[in-house]
């Protein structure tokens, strides 16, 4: 099959590599219909999350149609489906609680070692990203391999658009999941830093969830249009004092939730060189949790605080008086995507939420590298690729 | 490490893992500073010895009812479906010799059952003469809040005088306390989900 491989820093190609099969009784295999670049991809992209090997298949949202099915797999071939990017087995402690993307079962055994150095803990296994989270080959390809099928995947009903309903596979969910951290209650003002894809849903989501007002922030003047449509008011930080503009926008109390849809990719994610890694992050990470710090700081009196924003490694200069003197509630992770599958493919269905707003360019598979260099180096007009297998390249 | 405390018998080490570290065999497991005994199982002491013996013990919460794990373990032979590290089990009666993977090929140990409460625990020791000396025990217990079983496994073992340079060659590269670990994960992963996660693509012929 066609696949897009990683071989080193901004050097992704369309390579031709053994078709999946079926390797575990719950698995399913999913012919991809259409899979999209992430954000976190781009991470993987400047290579500063160093578990990947050369070779890996790339890509965690993805969609496509059943065409294998194992023994236990409660898929049938033909169904349409959304696959999370948490897999997660459904059956451990953490699955039973709905924290799906800490999974005790997914992650293999021999890739957790790493993680619990770095985190005490081994999370659940995730596609297409570093061997921390399994190494599972990803879905920015023409097939994958999909483990506990009988968990993960949504049924899509036909006649409903695949990117309609794509998102449900990470963004969408991981926005939805960053309001509902910041605990909104109706009248609520709620700031939001980064208006890139999580960010543009979660503002979605906080207006959906009764926020009063929220006020949207970044520095790229489309992705601050995109988030003025939603029914935002914006900052834009190049232009705007933040913490004095959020103060006099919320008559001087500060707002009641903030939400950091910026995050920070560690540098530290390297397995080989855990240690070494961590050493060396100590007072590296200042500028890159630089969002978070503003809204610790930013946030009223006993607020809540929400990171969907990836943070991998170690934080210099983590206002730590700031949480506790002010008696702030901090609520974060990967997202727990099969927690919110069911609910937002109804809302999309009931025409509540649309997400196709956010995709503003469409690519054969074959030109994901294009896709990757303009998803990176052109931020403020490229605001979310969608690939197609199959269809010709350019 | 003092010459006397190889003397300890084996039973004592496997008993000092689990039990408080200062509880189980007095000052010959303590550190010499004395300090009044604390809950923690003795293997997790930063200062220990058991008497020449090396220890690894781990403990995992499994959603399963204790009969299953235990059924699991008391036919030995079915352990080979997930432990990585084993490469065979031998069964006669509750004689068992478990024959274990090492990058040097494999090692046979000759084992015995020398303790079988049902749904509860399961030990096994070496046979007199072998090649080592090693007890392993599976305990069982109600994990709290109906999350099922917690399994607490461990061995210890202690190579005879003799085979100890050849023992240590070829278990090298191979550290027992996470083996034991992997193993006793890839054992809950079954028992929860039915099958082993794996990111490879393609089935192993
Ligand atoms: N928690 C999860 O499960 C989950 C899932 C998906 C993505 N993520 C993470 O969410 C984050 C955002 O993802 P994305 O796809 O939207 O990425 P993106 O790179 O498209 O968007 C990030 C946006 O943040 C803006 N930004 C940068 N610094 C800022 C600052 N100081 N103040 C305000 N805005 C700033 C950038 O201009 C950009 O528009 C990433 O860290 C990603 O890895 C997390
Ligand atoms: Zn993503
Ligand atoms: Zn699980």
């Amino acid at each position: 099959m066609r696949a897009l491989t990683w071989h080193g820093k901004h050097d992704v190609r369309v390579d031709t590599v053994p078709d999946p099969q079926i390797v575990n009784p719950r698995d399913a295999i999913i012919e991809v219909t259409a899979t999209a670049i992430c954000g976190s991809d781009l991470h993987l992209y400047d290579a500063v999350i160093p578990g990947l090997m050369p070779g890996d298949i790339l890509g965690h949202e993805f969609m496509g149609r059943v065409v294998d099915t194992g023994p236990k797999s409660t898929l049938k071939k033909g169904d349409r489906v959304v696959v999370p990017f948490t897999i997660s087995c459904g059956a451990c402690f953490f699955c039973q609680q709905q924290q799906f993307s800490a999974c005790d079962n997914s992650n293999p055994v021999e890739k957790q070692e790493a993680s619990e150095l770095l985190y005490g803990h081994a999370m659940s296994g995730l596609f297409g990203y570093s061997h921390m989270t399994g190494g599972y080959p990803g879905g920015q390809a023409e097939y994958v391999r999909v483990p506990f099928s009988d968990v993960g995947p949504v049924v899509i009903p036909d006649g409903v658009p695949d990117e309609q309903v794509l998102f449900l596979s990470d963004i969408l969910p991981t926005g939805w999941m960053a309001a509902e951290n910041a605990d909104i209650r109706p009248g609520d003002s709620v700031a939001v830093w980064g208006c890139g894809p999580v960010g543009l849903f979660a503002v979605q989501s906080a207006l959906l969830m009764g926020a009063g007002q929220v006020i949207a922030i970044d520095h790229y003047p489309h992705r601050l249009a995109l988030a003025r449509s939603l029914g935002a008011k914006v900052i834009d930080f190049k232009q705007t004092h933040v913490l004095e503009a959020l103060m006099e926008m919320t008559g001087g109390i500060g707002p009641d939730a903030v939400i950091d849809a910026v995050g920070m990719e560690s540098h530290g994610f390297s397995p080989d060189n855990l240690m070494d890694a961590l050493k060396q992050k100590v007072g590296i990470g200042a500028d890159r949790a630089h969002a978070l710090r503003m809204a610790l700081m930013a946030v009223r009196k006993g607020g809540r605080v929400s990171i969907p924003g990836v943070y991998g490694g170690l934080a210099d200069k983590f206002p730590l008086g700031a949480l506790m003197e002010k008696g702030l509630q901090i609520r974060t992770g990967q997202t727990h995507v099969q927690k919110y599958t069911r609910e937002l493919l109804h809302r999309i269905l009931e025409g509540e939420i649309d997400t196709t707003f956010l995709i503003s360019h469409r690519l054969a598979l074959e030109d994901a590298p294009t896709g990757y260099r303009n998803f990176h180096g052109k931020q403020d007009e490229w605001t979310k690729v969608v690939l197609t297998p199959g269809a010709k390249g350019t | 490490m003092p010459r006397r405390q190889t003397d300890l018998p084996l039973a004592a080490a496997v008993l000092a893992l689990t039990v408080g570290a200062g509880l189980a065999a007095g000052a010959m497991l303590k550190s010499p500073a004395r300090r009044p005994p604390d809950s923690a199982p003795g293997r997790t002491a930063r200062r220990s010895h058991f008497g020449g013996y090396q220890v690894a013990g781990r403990t995992v919460t499994i959603a399963a009812p204790r009969s299953r794990i235990y059924d699991m373990w008391r036919n030995p032979d079915r352990l080979t479906d997930f432990m990585e590290g084993l490469a065979a089990v031998q069964v006669s009666g509750d004689d068992v010799t478990w024959v274990i993977d090492t990058p040097d090929g494999h090692l046979a140990v000759e084992t015995r059952l020398v303790e079988d409460r049902e749904n509860e625990a399961l030990a096994w020791r070496s046979v007199p003469g072998a090649d080592i000396e090693i007890e392993a025990k599976v305990q069982l217990r109600d994990a709290p809040a109906n999350r099922g079983t917690e399994v607490e496994a461990h061995i210890a073992w202690r190579p005879q005088a003799g085979t100890v340079g050849q023992w240590a060659a070829r278990l090298r590269g191979t550290d027992p306390k996470v083996r034991g670990k992997q193993e006793l994960k890839r054992l809950k992963m079954l028992l929860e989900t039915g099958e082993i996660a794996t990111s490879s693509n393609r089935r192993a012929d």
